[in-house]
């Protein structure tokens, strides 16, 4: 069998379509490159929506956070103390054993077009009950992370601010958050990457795999479970994920160097990606 | 444990819950932790000494020893700690066998790996497949300590490299104007004065060492979450003490105890930062002097 027949076989099993048998036998290197590859779509799609919706939350949050009234601030710093302090692992656990606890209803929701029904089981589908989890913990990272930058935007910036008679809403969005945004992005680059390495816990924790649709780093220990062989699985899931960092780390310096576009280039703050850390 | 536990049916709640959080099966899940709380105490000095080794290496005038020291502090960038994890166990296991293998029965003339088998000779087997049961579970768990400490050992030298880096240029200079040989400095100048630039990395690494423990379950120890996912299913009527599912009751239970020791580290850390701080030539260290005066 060709290598191009096997891409058309496996290039998509991860999302179920294509052949449903997983290679077995004599499994080839391209067979392992592409099924493995496959996998890296789920790592992607859970990363990617997690931190694009997490960002949002984790500014909320450390608005919140930095507030003074006690109705806000406390709610927002036990959310962040719960997650930031234990074990993402048990995170997925606990939330799978929740979710699978949910009343198996359904719910129509019309969309004008077309009426889908939205159910609760889905909650116990990694697809969607991951991603909550991910979502929640990188927001409270991130949180913790802008909360920091708030705290150290200059004095300077705020008086002149005042001097402008920028209030309220308007004071935030033109000289807070875009300050906060340029301190806080460096460390964030790295939440970011951290995130994406997580996403490799998701089948490994509570959430099964169905049909054996699962990501990288499942497919890569179904191929050393088969062959006894671990040099050749990990280190492809190991080398995609290190063009994966790559890719995040040029998204990431690119926004970097728009948010930092009135400084002249000498001064501007290079991304220095600091490796390592897992939660 | 107690008298009224011989039949557990009869009982009402609180004598009941007194009965079964003490029954034999219990008292393994409570043992659990203190497996935990062992990985922990192994593994955070082992993986300090890789660390320092690491870092050491990285600094050498060697070439060799540098490139070692440097893709070992390199391995860890932009891979996932968990696929680590996953292939040094089967990777060390497979090489203490082929090592034992190669001692142990040397006309062996069969292919080590046939197809997708991995063959040694009985005599190289870790353990003996005779070896009693606690052979093998402890065999399990240092493997998975070697594997934590060679992972975390790697983050380690990456903080203390950047720590010994971060020590002022001018206090080595003093040392070498006193005359001190390379050796000499680092040791007396550069190793005591560095673990205050290395503290705030270190004990970031230790939290993240601590949030990283559960995963000894993924590498076959009956860790508190293979436990917790034990005891918690449901039982039925069959046995002694029969009750629904439980496991989310059990997992809350291990992110209190995982919340605890956070917490606790941080208190604990946050002095020892205090304590590290005494006389040097940091912000710190100059707060405290003034303090003082």
């Amino acid at each position: 069998m060709s290598c191009l027949q096997t891409i058309q076989d496996y290039g998509l099993r991860s999302l179920g379509y294509g052949e449903r048998l997983l290679p077995r036998g004599d499994i080839t290197l391209c067979e392992q490159f592409t099924l493995i590859g496959s996998g890296m779509i789920w790592n992607v799609y859970f990363g990617a929506l997690a931190l694009m919706s997490g960002f949002f939350f984790a500014v909320a949050l450390a608005v919140a956070k930095n507030s003074r009234p006690w109705i806000t601030r406390k709610p927002a710093e036990w959310f962040i103390f719960i997650f930031r302090g234990s074990p993402l692992f048990i995170q997925f656990f606990l939330a799978y054993e929740t979710f699978v606890l949910l009343p198996r209803v359904g719910i129509d929701i019309n969309l004008g077009f077309a009426e889908i029904t939205a159910e609760t089981r889905w909650f116990a589908r990694a697809w969607l009950g991951a991603l909550i989890v991910l979502f929640l913990n990188t927001s409270a990272y991130a949180a913790e992370i802008f909360y920091g930058a708030l705290r150290s935007v200059p004095k300077g910036d705020l008086e002149a601010a005042d001097a402008y008679g920028l209030t309220g809403w308007t004071r935030f969005r033109r000289v807070v958050f875009p300050t906060t945004m340029r301190l806080a992005w460096p460390s964030y680059t790295n939440e970011a990457i951290f995130l994406f390495h997580a996403t490799t816990l998701v089948y490994f924790s509570g959430f099964p795999a169905f049909q054996q649709k699962g990501d990288a780093l499942y497919y890569a220990q179904y191929f050393a479970d088969r062959t006894f062989n671990p040099f050749i699985p990990y280190p492809i899931v190991a080398g995609y994920f290190v063009i994966l960092t790559l890719c995040i780390i040029m998204l990431f310096g690119m926004i970097n160097a728009r948010l930092n576009r009135h400084l002249p280039s000498e001064t501007r703050s290079k991304l220095r990606y600091r490796p390592n850390l897992i939660r | 444990m107690f008298e009224f536990c011989e039949d557990p049916s009869a009982l009402e709640t609180a004598r009941w819950f007194a009965c079964y959080l003490t029954n034999g099966v219990h008292f393994r899940f409570y043992q659990s932790f203190l497996t935990v709380l062992l990985l922990l105490a192994i593994t955070a000095p082992v993986a300090l000494v890789f660390g320092f080794a690491g870092a050491m290496a990285s600094r050498s005038h060697v070439a060799p020893l540098r490139w070692i020291g440097k893709t070992y502090t390199a391995m860890v960038r932009g891979v996932p700690d968990i696929a680590f994890f996953l292939f040094f166990v089967i990777a060390l296991d497979q090489a203490l066998e082929w090592l034992a293998h190669q001692a142990a029965c040397p006309d062996w003339t069969d292919p080590i790996r046939q197809g997708a088998n991995f063959i040694v000779c009985d005599a190289a087997k870790i353990p003996q497949s005779n070896a009693p049961q606690w052979v093998h579970e402890a065999y399990n768990f240092s493997i998975a300590v070697f594997t934590f400490a060679i992972v975390f050992g790697a983050f380690a030298a990456n903080v203390l490299f950047g720590a010994m880096r971060a020590v002022p240029r001018a206090q080595l200079e003093t040392g070498e104007a006193y005359g001190m040989t390379r050796r000499q400095t680092f040791w007396r100048i550069l190793v005591p004065q560095m673990w205050i630039y290395a503290l705030p990395g270190l004990s970031n690494l230790w939290m993240i060492l601590i949030k990283a423990t559960p995963l000894l379950f993924l590498l076959g120890v009956e860790d508190i979450v293979y436990w917790a996912r034990e005891l918690g299913g449901s039982r039925t009527s069959q046995y002694q003490y029969p009750h629904p599912d439980w496991r989310l009751w059990y997992f809350l239970g291990l992110l209190v105890f995982y919340l605890g020791m956070t917490r606790i580290s941080e208190i604990l850390l946050g002095r020892l930062t205090r304590r590290l701080s005494r006389g040097q030539a940091t912000m710190a260290g100059e707060d405290q002097r003034k303090a003082v005066a």
